[in-house]
């Protein structure tokens, strides 16, 4: 879908325009193609107090091909920059982040990458450690809306102990994979990490599973899973069936033409997976509908559809495949599709963020079983995602969607499935019972 | 020495919907929906870039151009290019003719896999220039000097414009296949009420099929279609009843559009394997293809109606596996016509026929009317010529694994030129 508003920000006379006038000046975002460096110049690691990371952070980064710059250095362009601020006492240490962060984030090149790593606040040792701790979500989340030319800035916490999970998520924030996710604080658990994974196919041999694949956002996850390795069991409507086999073909998956919310579909979906499959290493709940209306004028068909389709048919389908002995593997990956409404609420759709918010506390319950499997199960939350659904918006509303943002652009069904797909990955064992938002940064319910 | 044989298993089977001629597809042509339908099949069993056995299928209706219709199919489908395909022809029985030949090839272990499959349309049908337009195009195309072009096209008459439109009728008999089915029913006394009985079953019982999801992995929509157009739902004996006979005369003109096929447009495939094939994929194993006969009848001399080989073919198919009418768990009888349905079970009852004509001991007897055509027949979903077998091979293969294993099922298919394909399904 093409960016009109940005394109033509972006042409010459464009740019005089939307200069003049102070109109936002939302740049192409860099996105993760195969085969595509981690980033694309060098990194900066700093650290605020006597962090515990910052040594793993520089051999993460120097693995991956990074040339790692030192905060001094000054000139070249930074395509990173990473501050371990696991050694916060308390509020004075910040200092030492401003000191890092001001002169580096100068330096920052367009979709440049601003990551800092930190304990949980809950943690802490003292009030005045908690305080620092807490302090990096302002900073950052501000630090996020001054950031310009799609550079994003993000707070990875990482209790004691999760350290090993760290590879995953770091490598995640700094790529393309994450153009679309900024402001965001992720919080890591410890986990039983698998050694090492193939970097360009890191879901070769593994089965995904992806309700609603026949297209928008669905056919985006199924094609960005497909790409990373997996084989993709495209789950639809029947009367959707034309363009989940043309979707299907395209991936090399299996078409699964079924109504989630049809009684027999959990087990149906079930058997197939034990039969066919060998059991799924990813399930991807995405399949969702809207019914909007205000409260008062809401029907009780619009009110259960969307319930039944959005909220209930996950349970229900990931309670049989947990009750299906061999429908999940080992290390299983469960990641659910909530939204920003679910978050922020929306006039218009109690219904719709009632089910998005209810998926939220799904995952957040389910995580602690799941991690006993080694397995996990989070939730992606999209912003103002440009689909043909979008597309049929009035275009003052649309625009202004849009660019609600610090972005200042709508993100693509690309970045949600980069997203899920990162979720999805073994090294990401240490993300359970996470919402992860994938908004540029949204103003609604930041 | 012969090789050991095995039954073939049917593992599954996808069909574009049912449209009636100038409907929905009045656009797309065979190998359009051919392709469809395998590509469906491709989609839902997961065989990208797999190359199966062989594929094959034909049309019924099928333009000179489309002399490799089902190898292009299979080119324009995500099926590996590999994939060896050849063309079928035998009238409405090409389908379950594909269906038998691709089995009998797996049960010699000559191939481990293969699609059978048909397709027809009646909007697309081909229309040839006349026969005597054609002589004079023919001569021109041989003409080697100027004199001898002009010559040639001097031959021309406004009158040979006029294009050939491919009929339903016999050559034989220049009766319209509805009008042979009307002696027939005359022949059997079929009445009007029983007709638009059936026709009303088979409208009752393949929405029921699709209300319940039966067709939810054998049927992939297509241009926008998910369910066949001609079915309806809510036809009753009373609107069946307001209808105006289109065949047979006087007190016999008793077949109408409801109780007849109408022509219509549409593809099916099924895939077969063998049951190692099938296991090293963890593909379901629907049913076997036991057994299979074909029969023909002289229609041309008035010995027999021209619909009514299925009727000698079963007898023979019967005895080869020690079989009795009686022991089958679901019969599906095409329903060309109504009548032609009831003509066949009204014969089969018949003791003086059966002995007489069929050269039987006796009567093979009455069916259980409940186990017949349960999800819908042709009445219904419509009768793509060449299709129409393999809609009838997967719905019966997936009615008996749902029955359990064990069970077993008949099917019987009347064909243009006074043939017939009968066959045997067991899980
Ligand atoms: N587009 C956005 O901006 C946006 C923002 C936030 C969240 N989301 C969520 O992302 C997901 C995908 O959204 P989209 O924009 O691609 O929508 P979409 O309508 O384009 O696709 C949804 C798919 O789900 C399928 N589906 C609906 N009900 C089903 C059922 N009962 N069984 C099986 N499949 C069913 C539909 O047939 C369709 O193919 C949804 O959960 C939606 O709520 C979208």
């Amino acid at each position: 879908m093409s960016d009109w508003y940005r394109d033509f920000a972006n042409s010459g006379f464009g740019a005089t325009i939307t200069k003049q006038l102070g109109l936002p000046r939302p740049v192409e975002l860099r996105r993760y193609e195969p085969g595509q460096p981690l980033l694309p110049g060098p990194a900066v690691v700093g650290s605020a107090g006597q962090g515990r990371l910052r040594q793993q952070l520089t051999a993460l980064l120097i693995d991956a091909g990074v040339t790692v710059s030192s905060p001094e250095a000054d000139g070249e362009r930074l395509a990173a920059v990473l501050l371990d601020a696991t050694g916060l006492t308390g509020p004075a240490d910040l200092a030492a982040a401003h000191a890092l962060l001001a002169p580096a984030v100068k330096r920052l090149a367009p979709s440049g990458r601003v990551l800092v790593l930190a304990d949980p606040p809950a943690d802490a040792d003292s009030p005045a450690q908690a305080a620092a701790r807490q302090a990096l979500e302002g900073l950052v989340r501000s630090l996020a809306k001054e950031l310009r030319a799609g550079a994003t800035a993000n707070l990875v916490l990482v209790p004691a102990g999760a350290e090993d999970g760290l590879a995953g998520p770091v490598r995640f924030f700094l790529s393309g994979r994450a153009a679309y996710v900024d402001g965001q604080v992720l919080t890591l658990t410890p986990a039983t990490v698998p050694a090492g994974q193939d970097e360009d196919r890191p879901l070769a041999g593994r089965t995904a599973v992806v309700t609603g694949a026949a297209r928008g956002i669905g056919a985006a996850i199924a094609r960005v899973l497909s790409r990373d390795g997996a084989h993709v069991v495209l789950v639809d409507v029947p009367a959707a069936g034309e363009s989940l086999a043309a979707v299907a073909n395209e991936v090399g998956g299996t078409a699964v033409a079924m109504d989630i919310t049809a009684p027999d579909a959990g087990p149906r979906l079930a058997r197939q997976l034990v039969a066919r499959h060998g059991g799924a290493d990813v399930v991807v709940h995405n399949a969702g509908i809207t019914r909007d209306k205000l409260l008062v004028n809401m029907d009780a068909d619009r009110w259960n559809a969307v319930l039944a389709v959005n909220l209930q048919a996950q349970l229900d389908l990931t309670q049989a495949l947990l009750d299906t002995a061999g429908a999940l593997k080992a290390g299983a990956r469960v990641v659910s599709v909530s939204s920003q409404s679910g978050i922020a609420g929306n006039r218009g759709q109690t219904n719709y963020a009632a089910s998005k918010a209810g998926i939220i506390g799904m995952v957040r319950a389910w995580a602690p079983a799941f991690a006993e499997r080694g397995a996990t199960v989070n939730a992606v939350a999209p912003g103002f995602i440009v689909t043909e659904m979008t597309a049929g918006m009035p275009l003052g509303t649309r625009e202004i969607g849009a660019r609600l943002n610090s972005l200042q652009q709508g993100g693509l069904p690309v970045d949600v499935a980069e997203t899920i797909a990162w979720l999805a990955q073994p090294a990401s064992a240490g993300v359970n019972g996470q919402v992860v938002r994938v908004c540029g940064q949204s103003l609604v319910g930041a | 020495m012969a090789a050991p044989t095995r039954k073939a298993a049917i593992v599954g089977g996808n069909r574009t919907p049912f449209a009636r001629a100038n409907s929905v597809y009045a656009r797309a042509s065979n190998q359009d929906m051919l392709t469809a339908a395998i590509d469906g099949l491709v989609a839902r069993f997961g065989l990208q870039d797999q190359q199966v056995g062989e594929v094959a299928a034909g049309a019924v209706l099928k333009h000179s151009r489309d002399f490799n219709l089902t190898r292009e199919a299979v080119l324009g489908s995500r099926l590996s290019a590999a994939t060896p395909a050849y063309d079928v022809q035998q009238a409405c029985g090409t389908g379950l003719e594909a269906a038998v030949l691709v089995a009998n090839k797996i049960a010699l272990g000559q191939v481990e896999s293969g699609i059978a499959g048909g397709v027809d349309t009646a909007s697309d049908a081909p229309v040839a220039v006349n026969e005597d337009l054609r002589r004079v195009l023919m001569e021109l195309n041989r003409a080697k000097t100027v004199q001898q072009r002009i010559k040639a096209l001097s031959g021309l008459r406004p009158g040979h414009l006029s294009p050939s439109v491919p009929s339903t009728s016999e050559p034989r008999t220049g009766l319209s296949m509805g009008e042979h089915a009307a002696i027939t029913a005359a022949q059997w006394e079929i009445g009007r009420t029983e007709q638009d009985e059936l026709a009303l079953r088979s409208h009752q019982a393949l929405a029921a099929a699709y209300e319940r999801g039966f067709f939810d992995d054998l049927v992939t929509p297509y241009l926008g279609l998910a369910r066949d157009n001609n079915l309806r739902p809510d036809t009753s004996m009373e609107k069946l009843a307001k209808l105006k006979p289109v065949f047979g005369t006087g007190a016999d003109a008793t077949m109408t559009a409801g109780n007849s096929t109408p022509l219509t447009d549409g593809a099916s495939a099924v895939l077969l394997a063998s049951d190692e094939w099938a296991a090293e994929r963890g593909l379901p194993v629907l049913a076997h293809l036991v057994d299979a006969q074909t029969a023909a009848v002289d229609h041309v001399h008035g010995g027999e109606g021209l619909l009514m080989a299925p009727v000698h073919a079963v007898p023979v198919l019967l005895a080869r596996n020690g079989l009795t009418l009686q022991d089958f768990d679901f019969y599906e009888v095409h329903e060309a016509f109504a009548s032609t349905v009831l003509a066949t079970l009204k014969a089969w009852e018949d003791d003086a026929y059966c002995k007489d004509t069929l050269g039987l001991d006796g009567a093979l007897g009455a069916i259980d009317r409940s186990k017949l055509n349960v999800a819908g027949s042709s009445l219904a979903a419509g009768h793509p010529f060449a299709a129409t077998g393999g809609r009838i091979v997967a719905t019966l293969a997936k009615l008996l694994a749902e029955a359990g294993p064990g069970k077993r099922g008949l099917i019987s298919i009347c064909a243009a030129g006074g043939q017939g394909v009968v066959a045997v399904l067991e899980s």
